[in-house]
Order: structure tokens, then sequence, then C-alpha cells
């Protein structure tokens, strides 16, 4: 079975065909007009990444300012070198129509005092007006210190670890189980097997709350509620979507090879070992991120079956918990979010070209 | 089930060169190695989807709270409360609800942006397919966390921009009864990834042959797109559907993240997976929680099996045999 490419280039003959007669202003339109429009789609499907990352660089201080900018910075204040007192910094409006940044040190009703902190010795500054009406300089300043907040209020080295640990278990019970099932469907004829593999693939459309009640009442009955074996146990029995993956791949190997084992005296298991595994690198380096994408974002299951232990969360769910203590604190917030996406992130950019070819490949191909 | 089958039916292919005129015995080993090797899901499945969906039925006719050795057979007592609870109800219209407004987004937004990565007007195709899938991967919960604060009606950039492009009152999103359902597809948003990168790749998939000569036949871009293409990427517009449709009636992460799943506002957040999940985990009723779970599969199957009667209007399998 042919696999779908997922970056073609079929940018047509036509374009070309036509760019040699003469210059096409129609489809150089076309080419400015469709650029322009994704990127401009892509521009607000990925801000809030921007803001992300600027929020959790804030004081919150600077959140509940108004008039405060939209990335991380302080309002400039002046120091008096000889008291040490620190006063505001303030955006005055001057006679001749030109504005400069004075320090407020003396508030008053209708008229204060400033000092110029370029020039304090030429002494204090009579301003008219409301100084609550001024604006206030803000100078690039990023709170870096949300993030080390953010990691021991969240404790987030032990969340880290929970998740891989969880997550490491389950790629090796799904690798060994899903190989394993994908090789008896690609390789082997037994009666029934279309009925049980179209059974399979029917699975991924079953919803999962129709299992979830006795499946839950029967951790409990054993004893399994509130360790990891609810979320790593299920794993080494295969899902639909892996397997159906790997036997696409298990089938673009010739058979010939095998047979060729075979009459060498090779075990069906050792031909899988030796010939079939190998042969199949991208594809279980696929399946392995997958499932660690999986594990990373699982929330439901940890969530019902951990809710009583914190120590032995992932990620998703102690993330939700410190949503729920500090709502309030939106720098806060966007840091642990931040880093709790960092490891997928540069995973997914590492892999980006067998992941993506593994999602098409699950979807496309039926 | 049709999609399905036509999976089964490329399954054929495997193991063709073999001599059809092999000995019983050797018919019958390649059989026990196959059973051997698939046994780990043969099991799975009756341990967490059969046995499980039985045991869900069982449940429904019992007043079981935790334990089923303590429980008693009850006849339809819960079914008699499933009817009377006005909470099911109200709960089920929410998610209809709600997936009315989430459904055609789920569908259009990431199929006009494979049209749109399929342009051959594009540049830099590479970039942007990169672009708009990897926040799919961003988990969840903290995609939530970020949407949310975008639509922060005080400090999220979202209301800042309608403010400044001079809308005067811009929605209260999340807190308001009717703007929390458009407030929760646009959370969800970065979830399209997935469909995203397979409608493309289907897109792609559309032989180029079919567009020349629909050029020829002298057809304009619409009717190109509705002869040739929207019938070559309808199978998996339809894989699209079904996961959508299936999925949008257990939806109830994001309020449950979002509110811890009060339902606020208003109860305009109580989706019916959520009433599922505090009646068999919060309140520990498995029996009740079992009848809402068996009643929610009994509607996902009967709309599937719908859109599956639907299927011969407007899905084209290539194969054309079908009945």
């Amino acid at each position: 079975m042919a696999t779908t490419t997922i970056d073609s280039t079929t940018t047509s003959l036509e374009g070309r065909r036509t760019q040699k007669r003469a210059v096409n202003w129609r489809g150089i339109w076309g080419k400015v007009i469709a650029t322009t429009v994704a990127l401009i789609l892509l521009f607000l499907f990925l801000v809030p990444l921007a803001y992300m990352v600027l929020t959790s660089l804030k004081s919150m201080d600077q959140m509940t300012e108004p008039g405060a900018p939209i990335y991380p910075a302080v309002p400039e204040t002046w120091t008096d070198p000889e008291t040490e007192k620190v006063y505001p910094v303030y955006i005055v409006p001057m006679e001749n129509g030109r504005t400069e940044d004075l320090a407020l040190v003396k508030k008053g009703r209708k008229q204060s005092e400033f000092i110029d902190p370029k020039d304090p010795a030429a002494g204090p500054i009579q301003w008219e007006g409301s100084w609550r009406a001024l604006d206030r300089p803000w100078e690039w300043s990023p709170t870096w210190q949300n993030y080390v907040d953010a990691w021991t209020q969240i404790n987030f080295g032990r969340l880290f670890l929970n998740t891989v640990a969880i997550a490491a278990i389950g790629i090796v019970g799904t690798l060994l189980s899903c190989i394993v099932v994908a090789y008896g469907f690609s390789r082997f004829r037994f009666p029934g097997r279309n009925a049980l593999f179209t059974l399979l693939i029917a699975t991924i459309f079953l919803p999962s709350a129709v299992t979830i009640v006795p499946t839950f009442a029967f951790f409990n009955l054993i004893g399994w509620v509130g360790t990891w074996l609810p979320l790593t146990v299920p794993h080494f029995f295969a899902n639909a979507y892996n397997v159906f993956l790997l036997r696409q791949y298990f089938m673009t190997i010739p058979m010939e090879i095998d047979e060729a084992a075979a009459m060498d005296g090779a075990s069906p298991l050792r031909i899988l070992m030796s010939i079939i595994v190998p042969m199949s690198t991208p594809v279980i380096v696929a399946v392995a991120l997958f499932h660690l994408v999986f594990a990373w974002n699982d929330f439901f299951a940890p969530l019902i079956y951990l809710s009583t232990k914190p120590d032995l969360q992932p990620i998703a769910v102690g993330l939700s918990r410190f949503n729920g203590i500090y709502g309030t604190n939106p720098p806060l917030i966007q840091a642990a979010a931040l880093m709790a996406s960092l490891l997928p992130i540069i995973l997914f950019f590492m892999s980006q070209r067998v992941f993506m070819q593994g999602v098409v490949v699950t979807g496309v191909e039926k | 089930m049709d999609a399905t089958a036509d999976i089964a039916q490329h399954t054929k292919p495997v193991g063709a060169g073999a001599s059809p005129k092999r000995s019983s015995k050797l018919a019958r080993r390649e059989a026990t190695w196959g059973y051997i090797f698939i046994s780990p899901w043969l099991l799975g499945f009756l341990l967490f989807t059969l046995l499980p969906t039985i045991a869900t039925i069982i449940f429904t006719f019992t007043d079981m709270k935790l334990e089923f050795a303590k429980a008693s057979f009850i006849g339809f007592a819960n079914y008699e409360l499933l009817f009377r609870d006005s909470q099911v109800w109200s709960s089920l219209l929410v998610t209809i609800k709600f997936g009315l407004i989430s459904l055609p987004v789920a569908i259009f937004a990431p199929l006009l942006l494979g049209l749109l990565m399929n342009s051959k007007n594009l540049f830099g195709k590479p970039f942007f397919r990169t672009g708009f899938y990897f926040p799919y991967i961003i988990p969840f919960v903290a995609a939530i966390f970020v949407w949310a604060a975008m639509l922060n009606p005080e400090t999220g950039w979202i209301n800042m921009f309608l403010e400044r492009i001079g809308i005067q009152n811009p929605p209260n999103w999340v807190n308001d009864t009717t703007w929390v359902y458009p407030a929760l597809v646009i959370i969800g948003i970065w979830g399209i990834g997935n469909a995203f990168l397979i409608n493309l790749a289907s897109l792609q998939g559309v032989p180029t042959e079919l567009y020349d000569a629909a050029k020829i036949d002298g057809a304009g871009a619409w009717s190109t797109f509705w002869n040739v293409t929207f019938p070559m990427i309808s199978p998996v517009i339809f894989y699209n559907l079904i996961l959508v449709v299936v999925g949008l009636f257990q939806y109830f992460t994001v309020p449950l993240v979002l509110n811890q799943g009060t339902g606020a506002p208003g109860g305009a957040t109580m989706f019916y997976n959520l009433y599922l999940y505090k009646n068999f985990f919060v309140f520990q009723n498995m029996a009740y929680g079992a009848t809402l779970a068996w009643f929610l599969f009994l509607i996902i199957l009967a709309t599937t099996m719908v859109l599956f009667w639907t299927q011969r209007f407007w899905v084209y399998y290539p194969t054309g045999d079908r009945k």
C-alpha cells in the first residue's frame, strides 16, 4: 500500500507553463493573496503563544496596573542619591509642548513638585495639574522569578518525573503489544482475521464513557486506584491507532524476506525481532512519540485514579490543580503552562517529519 | 459499518503470493501463530472493552454505590430516575447546543485550512503546515489556560483588541451564558491540528489527472471542488465527522478544568458527560453513572448509525461496488 507523503510539491505544471510565456500578473496576485491570508491566519493562531511567553514574565503588579504595556515591564522610578528615597517617574507635559520624564517628589491635588532625574541639582520643578492623570514610563523588565515560584509551588520536578515514568512504562507496553499484534494481523492468515481487524478499528469509534464506570469500579475493587497501574497496565494490551499504523508499515515489507528466513528455519518470533522490527525504526519511533504526547496530555484517567495522591500525579492533573489555587495569578499560571509544554514541543520539532507522517497514515489510509 | 468494512477489504493482499495448495497442517500452524500474536489485543478487548460494556448494562439494574458485592437488583428504577431527572435533559440540551456550534468549526476549519495549504498559490507550504499543526501537541490543560487567559475580559488580549478597534462592550466570554459556547470553541481551536493534517494529506492524494480532466471540460473553481475534490476527500471528511460527533457527545474536559465542573455560569457548562462524571466519581453512585453512560452510548450509537446511513448520499468510495 502506497504511503501518502505529506509534503507534496504538486505546485502544478500549469503554473510553470504560463510563467514561461509572460509575466502572469493574475498568478502573482493569487500567490500574494493566498500567502498573506495564510500569514494572517497563522499569526492569529499562534498569538496566544506570545501571550503565554510575555505574561509568564510579568510581575503581578503589572497585571493589575491600567495602561501597562503588553511586554513585561516595570514603571520607572528614581532614587534620590542623598536620601535613598525612591520616587515614581511620570511623563509630564511641559509648557513648551514637549513631555519629560520627571520624578514625583511631592504630591498635590492641583499642583505637584517634580525633580528631573537627569539634572537633580536643578532643584524641584512646580507643575500645575493633577498628577493622577499622568502616564508612567515603563522599562523592559522580565520577572524570571515567576518560573522559580511556579516550579517550587507546583512541585514541577516531581510532576515531570511522574509523567516521564508513566509515559516510559506506557511506551514499553504499547510497543511490545502493538508490534506483536500488528505482526499477527499483517503476516498470518487465520479464520476471522478480517472480522477481528474490523472490530479492532471499530473500537476507535467506541465512546469511552460506556466502559469507564465498571473499569473504575473494577480497579477500585482490586486496589489499583491510587497507583499508576490503571494508567500503565492497559497499554500492554495494544490499541487500534498504533496497531493500524504499524500494520500499514509492516505490509510494505516484502513477504519474500520473511519466507526466505523461514526457509532457513527462523521462527516467526525470530523473524519479527531480527527482520521486521529493525526495518521499521521510523514507525516505531512515531508510535513511541505518539504515546509520549498522549501520556503528557492524558488528563481524565490520572484525575480519577490519582485524585487522592498528589505526589503520584502527572503534569496535566498537577497543572489543573495549580489553576484552582493560583487562578488569580496569571503570570504564574502561564509560566507553569509553558514549562509543561516545553518537552513535547522540543520533541515535536526534533522529529516533526516522522510525527506528521504517522498522523497522516492513521487518518487517511483506509 | 461501511468505513470499517472498507479497511478490512484492504487486508486481503497479505500473503497472496503463497501457494493456494498448502497443506492444512501448515495453514493450521500459521493460524495458531496468528492468534498467538494478536492475543494481547484479544485479551485487552475482552478485559477493557467487552466485559466493561456488559458490566455497564448489568450495573444499570442495580443500586450499586462503590462495591458491586453490596449491590442488589432494583429493576428499572435507575431508568425511571433518569427519565424524571431534569438535570439529564438540561445537560443533554447543553451538550447538543454546544455541539451544534462546535461541529461546523471542527469540520470546516480544518477543511478550509487544508484547502488553503493545498493551494498552488501558497508559498512556504512546509512552514505553514508545521505552524498550524504544532499547537496540537501543546498539552491540553496548558492550552486551556492560555486561551482562557486570552479571553479574560479584563486582562486578555482578545477583548483588548476588540476595544481597540472600537467595540464598546466586548463579550464577557466564559462568564456569559451565551458567549460561553463560542468561548469554548475558541479555547479548543488548537485541537484542529490533527484533522487539518489528515484533510491536507487526502487533498494531496487526489490524482492530478482528475484536475486536468476537469480543466479540459471547462470546469470552474467551484465546480471542480464540488465534482472532483469533494467526492475524493469525502471518506476522510466522514471519518473526521464520526470522530468529532462521538467526541462532542462526551465533551467535558474544558469546563472541568476551567471551573472545576461547577457548570458556571448558571449551569451553561453542565455538560452531559460532566454530569455523568459527577454521579459516578464525585457522588460515587456507580449504578446511576452506568445508567447515564449507557443512555449516552445509545444516543451516540443512534447518531452514528444515522450518519453511516447518510454516507450513500455524499460519501464516495472509489471501489464503487457498494450496496
